[in-house]
């Protein structure tokens, strides 16, 4: 079953066409991951799936809701769909419990005392078990986006998207965070990643999706992909970046 | 000395009276202030001009003329019976609470974008995701501007003498017709108004370190 199905997108930001036909859908417990030179619209068609965008023409239909049904209730499937941002966007006025637990408790109506054991569960997962009561402003680069993963797995997502998660980062500190999404896809979380990291497509995408000028070139399992790129822009993509 | 001993009761008498109503125009002035600045912000058309045409007005009218407005026009309509001191708190309330709309909305534009963006993918609302993610920082944002408003305001006070406000200003010309000391008694309601508003800066400083931490 597709835990999200696209059918036909279009995105345009006025006159500009960002998103011109896109259509795939993302299987449960599969990592697809979405790579293509920077304007190719990879982080808009992301923003497209949990309607952070509004979505200009086409369908997306998210764990059976389609989203471009404006009578949806938007808030109840955004619960369902974790987001995980370049720059990390916590809140820095909460300490990391508060930043863990706040959806939960009021987006949800979880019990505050299970929320915060939950919160504590997952971030002993990310290896931050110690840092519940400090603030953002106090965290490294690669503890913040952990702590933002964290935020996101608290909502008891069904799909997670990662839109460059590790594009902000200090490089000494992008494996810890890779390895965290490493952990997640091998417990079967389904996964959208707008990535410039290409061995982590290769090494844990079950697909790879390369987007350029604001349509899907190429999709393939990673090793074809990589290894056999069908299209002339796919490599001389991949020849530049590999 | 001894006009000093004489003047200080009546000029104190009238400070406490000043402090009063700054405080309780202010505390209104923010509720309407927080108010008319989330209309300004909304998505719904008829709450933005609403809220815009306020401010204009406010703004672009001077606030003597609001005070009389309000106490003398308004006492003339049928059921309305203002008081001085609620009229002044009303005028008070009014007029800082156009220039606070505009503080607050400054404050709330200034949040990145990228905060609201977080709290609405975890599944807030737009009103939660405006209580608990952007005011709380908006709010700490503005503080500063929020102080030298309340300074002002406490400075437009003075004008309330002129609807028979026994405050300070007010109380001041009386002691000085009596006494026929006017370098004596103006420097002394002035030092007190100093005084009062030299302590207001220090209570920003002291709240502004303490949430700067974050």
């Amino acid at each position: 079953m597709s835990v999200i199905q696209v059918d036909n997108l279009k995105k345009s930001f006025g006159q500009l066409e960002v998103l011109k036909d896109i259509s795939t859908e993302v299987k449960e417990q599969e990592v697809v991951c979405v790579i293509g030179p920077s304007g190719s619209g990879k982080s808009t068609f992301l923003r497209c799936l949990n309607r952070l965008e509004d979505i200009t023409d086409g369908h997306v239909i998210v764990n059976g809701h389609d989203i471009t049904d404006p009578k949806i209730n938007i808030n109840k499937i955004r619960q369902e769909v974790g987001m995980v941002f370049q720059h990390f966007n916590l809140f820095p006025h909460m300490t990391v419990m508060e930043n863990i637990t706040l959806a939960p408790i009021k987006a949800r109506g979880a019990d505050k005392e299970a929320a915060k054991q939950t919160a504590l569960q997952l971030l002993k997962k990310v290896g931050l078990e110690e840092k519940a009561n400090s603030y953002p402003g106090e965290l490294s680069g690669g503890q913040k986006q952990r702590v933002a993963i964290a935020r996101a797995l608290a909502m008891e997502p069904k799909v997670m998207l990662f839109d460059e998660p590790t594009s902000a980062l200090d490089p000494e500190m992008i494996g810890e965070v890779l390895e965290v999404m490493k952990d997640l896809a091998r417990e079967g979380m389904t996964m959208v990643v707008v990535t410039h990291e290409m061995g982590f497509a290769r090494e844990v995408g079950d697909r790879v999706i390369f987007m350029d000028g604001g349509f899907i070139v190429e999709e393939n399992v990673p090793s074809e992909l990589f290894g056999n790129p069908q299209h002339e822009r796919t490599k001389a993509f991949l020849g530049k970046v590999l | 000395m001894e006009i000093f001993q004489e003047a200080l009761p009546v000029l104190w008498a009238g400070l406490k009276l000043t402090a009063y109503i700054t405080v309780i125009g202010l505390l209104f002035g923010f509720i309407i202030g927080l108010i008319t600045a989330l209309f300004r912000l909304s998505p719904i058309s008829p709450l933005r001009w609403v809220a815009i045409w306020f401010i204009n007005f406010v703004r672009g009218t001077p606030f003597l003329v609001q005070l009389f407005f309000i106490y003398f026009g308004l006492n003339t309509l049928p059921f309305i019976s203002l008081q001085p001191v609620t009229a002044g708190i009303v005028g008070i309330a009014i007029n800082a609470g156009a220039y606070i709309a505009e503080i607050v909305r400054a404050g709330i534009q200034s949040i990145d974008k990228g905060q609201t963006e977080a709290a609405r993918t975890l599944g807030l609302t737009g009103a939660q995701t405006m209580r608990y993610v952007i005011l709380p920082q908006a709010l700490r944002r503005m503080l500063p501007t929020f102080v030298n408003q309340a300074i002002i305001s406490l400075k437009d006070t003075s004008l309330l003498s002129v609807i028979g406000i026994a405050e300070l200003t007010q109380r001041g010309q009386v002691v000085v017709s009596a006494t026929y000391e006017p370098f004596k008694i103006w420097g002394m309601v002035a030092l007190m108004y100093f005084i009062l508003i030299y302590l207001l800066t220090k209570l920003g400083d002291y709240l502004e370190r303490r949430y700067e931490q974050r």
